[in-house]
Formats: structure tokens, sequence, C-alpha cells
């Protein structure tokens, strides 16, 4: 039997404010517990809570820059549910007239473009965080989390494989950073995703019963527990079975997710307008104000750096998969004015696989844009060789030195001096007289052999075009 | 509209209420009583009137994105039944 899979996504992304979205208090990750939740975030009676217009601003940013439609009213309201780290016992979220609708954008799977619809991105406030060990059968709760806006990111059931929705995901991760709206920590929880996942059989029209998988905190889970959830529907489905409508959970650990809520539990959530909230009204001066504001995106950067780099669509890709990639690409080919393609070959190669060797981001490389600009240039001028200069890049990363101090220091200096490489070959050939007479009648993958010699001489420095042409000549 | 006494126990479920099974029967009456009121307001036709999210006739009003709240954890949870390593204790959830 052919299935097909459907796929709908809720990314919930920490917008990045310095207070949280309905109190002053402050957001910064990794404080004390309960330090940073205030009067307002505990929910005590009588407070009353007050919107951070930079959380606004930041969901209008994100509406814009998705193609959207940003609502000129839109309304909070209450979703009721119990629970300990919820003290006020509803969540303010927006529910019928969210701030944003019906947005998309453009994922690239297997070189195939496609568009994914976004129903709606609402804003709302994160809950605080329960601790469930250490606590001699008691649940501790730290509500500093509690009060931080979030912006919840509804696609459309347009996915249709675990890729997509990972492409997807890393399009969204890309784009709100770009935007500097969410520092995009998947670690610390700042952007997460809920994953609907249903199963239909090819020739069916109507969607079929779905499972909502909760709090995917990594792309690699997002994938693992899509691929396992769709194989658990299929094997239902064929065996007879009825996938039922239920909250599941991914358990990282065993790889497989599990049923959280029954259905008698299943949530009620009773919305209604929160009374303590007036309409957001948004006009169009400020939507205006935050358009002009709006960084070069993605897709646009993509294009542009094939157009200015002559880089084709994968390297163009990766290189501007985040800002601070594109930045340090954009910094090296400035300061080196060499070859782009050089650059792009390089932070691509060993600067990429530096980083991933020590786990840092490219904001933190110990081998600065300029610094790899200095050891591009020395490339270009022929100072030293390109395999000269990946000992050179190590050395750079290892010891925080310029390519040239440490191209002078250890004396990695490319011969170039035609008469010295000249020496050299003639001693070789002297010191291999078979060899020699064997290449001249006819075996000519000696050559190599030559090569390799004068390599070893001169610990790989001689210039291999030079070296090149002037073994053939000798020869 | 009238309610089920099943929908009043779903209800004070949903709302963490312990209510005395003896009311019940009371209840599902009295909010049934309630619902039947305002049904009477769907009788007006309303096809051309904007629906109103608050009383107030204003937009929200935004604030800067200021920290102007401090730490006050002890004091808040000084009326905090149980508390440990700056955590509020409560009873187990889940699991």
């Amino acid at each position: 039997m052919e299935w097909e899979t459907v796929i709908g996504l809720e990314i919930h992304a920490q917008l990045a404010t310095r207070s949280k979205i309905f109190s002053g208090a402050p957001t910064a990750y990794g404080a004390e517990p309960n330090t940073q939740a205030c009067a307002v975030d505990l929910g005590l009676p009588g407070v009353l809570p007050v919107l951070n217009g930079e959380a606004v601003r930041m969901a209008v940013k994100f509406g814009l820059a998705i193609g959207g439609t940003i609502a000129a009213r839109s309304i909070f309201s209450r979703k009721n549910y119990f629970y300990p780290d919820l003290p006020k016992g509803y969540q303010i979220s927006q529910y019928d007239l969210p701030v944003v609708s019906r947005g998309h954008l453009n994922i690239l799977v297997d070189g195939e473009e496609k568009t994914i619809g976004i129903t709606r991105a609402h804003l709302e406030e994160d809950a605080g965080k329960s601790l469930h060990e250490d606590f001699h059968g008691l649940t501790g709760i730290d509500l500093n989390r509690a009060g931080t806006p979030l912006l919840e990111i509804v696609s459309e059931p347009d996915l249709r494989s675990a890729q997509e929705a990972v492409a997807y995901m890393k399009k969204i991760h890309a784009l709100v950073r770009y935007l500097r709206i969410c520092d995009g920590n998947m670690q610390e929880g700042s952007f997460r995703c809920d994953a609907n996942v249903s199963v239909r059989r090819m020739e069916q029209n109507e969607f079929g019963t779905r499972a909502e998988i909760k709090n995917l905190n990594s792309f690699r889970f997002v994938e693992r527990a899509i691929n396992f959830e769709v194989e658990r529907q299929i094997a239902l489905l064929e065996a007879g079975g009825r996938v039922v409508q239920e909250t599941r959970l991914y358990d990282a650990d065993k790889g497989e997710t599990r049923s959280m809520r029954s259905k008698e539990e299943a949530n009620d959530y009773r919305y209604f307008p929160d009374p303590d909230l007036l309409p957001l009204e948004i006009g169009p001066a400020f939507v205006d104000e935050v358009r002009g504001q709006l960084p070069e995106l993605p897709d646009a950067k993509k294009e542009r750096f094939k157009a200015q780099y002559g880089l084709g669509e994968y390297d163009a890709a990766v290189l501007t998969a985040t800002r601070e990639t594109a930045d340090y690409y954009e910094a090296v080919v400035g300061a080196a004015g060499c070859d782009p393609k050089l650059c792009a070959n390089w932070i691509m190669g060993d600067l990429s696989a530096a980083l991933n060797r020590a786990g840092v981001e490219i904001d933190q490389t110990p081998v600065t844009a300029e610094r790899l600009a200095g050891l591009l240039q020395r490339i270009a001028d022929s100072t030293i060789s390109g395999k000269i200069a990946k000992q050179v890049f190590e050395a750079m990363w290892e010891k925080g030195a310029t390519a040239d101090a440490l191209i002078e220091q250890q004396g990695l200096k490319q011969i170039t001096d035609g008469g010295e490489i000249a020496t050299i070959i003639d001693q070789i050939i002297a010191a291999n007289p078979e060899q020699v007479s064997q290449y001249r009648a006819g075996k000519e993958r000696l050559f190599g052999f030559f090569v390799g010699q004068a390599m070893k001489a001169t610990r790989g420095k001689a210039n291999p075009q030079q070296l090149n042409a002037l073994l053939k000549q000798k020869l | 509209m009238s309610l089920t006494t099943k929908d009043v126990d779903k209800i004070a479920w949903l709302a963490r209420l312990a209510i005395d099974q003896s009311h019940v029967t009371a209840y599902t009456r009295d909010l049934s009583g309630i619902l039947d009121f305002v049904e009477q307001m769907n009788a007006v036709s309303t096809a051309h009137v904007t629906p109103m999210a608050h009383p107030t006739d204003q937009p929200q009003r935004l604030r800067p994105d200021i920290v102007t709240e401090f730490d006050q954890r002890q004091l808040f949870q000084a009326c905090a039944p149980l508390v440990d390593a700056g955590l509020y204790l409560v009873p187990k959830v889940l699991e």
C-alpha cells in the first residue's frame, strides 16, 4: 500500500526582547530560579498586563518577511488550563484574530523548490518550568520563563516528509536569526516545535487523523520523531487499526513517541478575549516603519551572492544559511581582494571543519575574517601553496597568530626561485638513474615519483607549477 | 439551551473545582438558566455589528521594552507554603 505523509509544524520562537511580554521583568536566560518572576508573572491578585511594544514590532517584522498579512486589529485571548507552571490558570495568547496571517516561504529539498504556506503567527506568553526530580515527591516550579514573549508560527499541512519538515524548520530558524528577533538557541529552548503528523492513502483526498508530537528541540529529533510516528501510524492502519487524535511525547533516549494525554483528558481550553487587554491596533505608518528596518533576507542575499561573486547555487546557499556566515564571507572577500570562489572554498572547507571539530559557531572563531583573508592573500600571490596553507591554517587556529607571522617563523615560504628548484631537480636526477632511464623509456607515471622526491626535499615548499615545468624540461 | 449533569461535572473538572454531588442538580438548573438568559440575545440581528472585544472602545497602549522589575523573590516566597532552593514546591504532577 502506498502512503502519503502529511505534516504541519507549530514553531515557538522566543522573542529576543529585554523584558517580558506583559511585565517589566527581565528575560535573560540562566538566572537563579524565580529571581526574574515579578508579581505579574506570578499571577498575583490585582496585577494587570501591559503589552511590550518591541514584541509587537518583532512579530510584524516576521510577518513582513514571510509576505504575510499584518492584522490592523488583533485580539489577545485567554487559553485556560491548569498546570503549576502557569500560575494564572490561563495563558495569554491569540486565537481568532492573530497579528500575522497567510504568509509563505520556499524550501529546497533534493534540488526542488517548494512553497510552504504559513497559516498564522501569533503572540503569546511562555509558561514557567517544572522540575520533577530531587524534591522528595514534590515538583519544583521556576517561573523565570513565565511571560517570556513567544511567536507561535503555524504552517499549513503542506509538508510531505520529515526531510521537508526539517528544511522548513531550518528556513524559519535562519529567518528569525536574520531578523534578530530570536537567538535561535535550541538547547536553551528559545526555538522549539510541535509536529502534527498524519498519513493517508495516496488516492485519498481527505487528511488522516493526526497525532501531535510535543516539544521537539532539535532538527535531528524532529526528523526522527516524525519518521517514527509515520511508521507507527502506517503499521497501525495496515493492521486494520485506527489512529487516535492525541498528544504524543518524543523520547529521545528510546527514539520513539508515546501517548501523553489520553482522549478523555483532552484539553478544552475555553478561549475567550482577555478583558485585561484592549485590542491591538497596528497602523500603516508603523508597518512601513518596520518594513524600512528589514535587513536583506536569506533568499535575496543568496541571489546577490550568486550574481556578485559568481558562486553556484550550493555555495551561495551554504554561505547565506546564517547571517553570521554571510557577514564573515563578505568580510573575507573584502579584506583578501582575491578570488571569491577561493574564499568560499576555505570557509566551507577548512574553517567549517575546524568549527565543527571545536563545536563553536562562526562568530566565535579564533581565525578572524581579516586573518583568513591574510592567509588567502599568501596563496593568491604564490608565497605558499594550497597544501602548506592548510598547515598554516591549523597553526593559526591553535596559536591565534597571523599567517604572515607563522610563514616567517616556520620558514614555510614557497620556493619560487627557479635556480634553487633546478638544483634540487638535478640532485634527484643524479640520485635516481634507474627511475630516470625507465621514465625516458616511456614509463610516464614515474613523473609523480620525481614530484614526490622534490617535495620531500623542499618539505613541500617548492612552487608546484614551477616544479612541474622544470621537471618536464630536465627529464 | 440546557446543560446535563455530565456537562456540569466536566466544567467542574476543567476548572479543578470539587463540587458536592448533591448540588449537581441545582448547578445544572442554575447554569442552564443563565444560558437561557444569554440565549435571548441570539434573537437580535447582529449581522451588521462589528464584534466588540472590549467595552472600552480604545486600542491597547504599548509599553517600551525596558526592565523595570527587579528581584523580589524573598518577598514573594514569604507567602508560599513550601519553597526549596529558590523553587516553589507543589504536589507532584505528571509521570
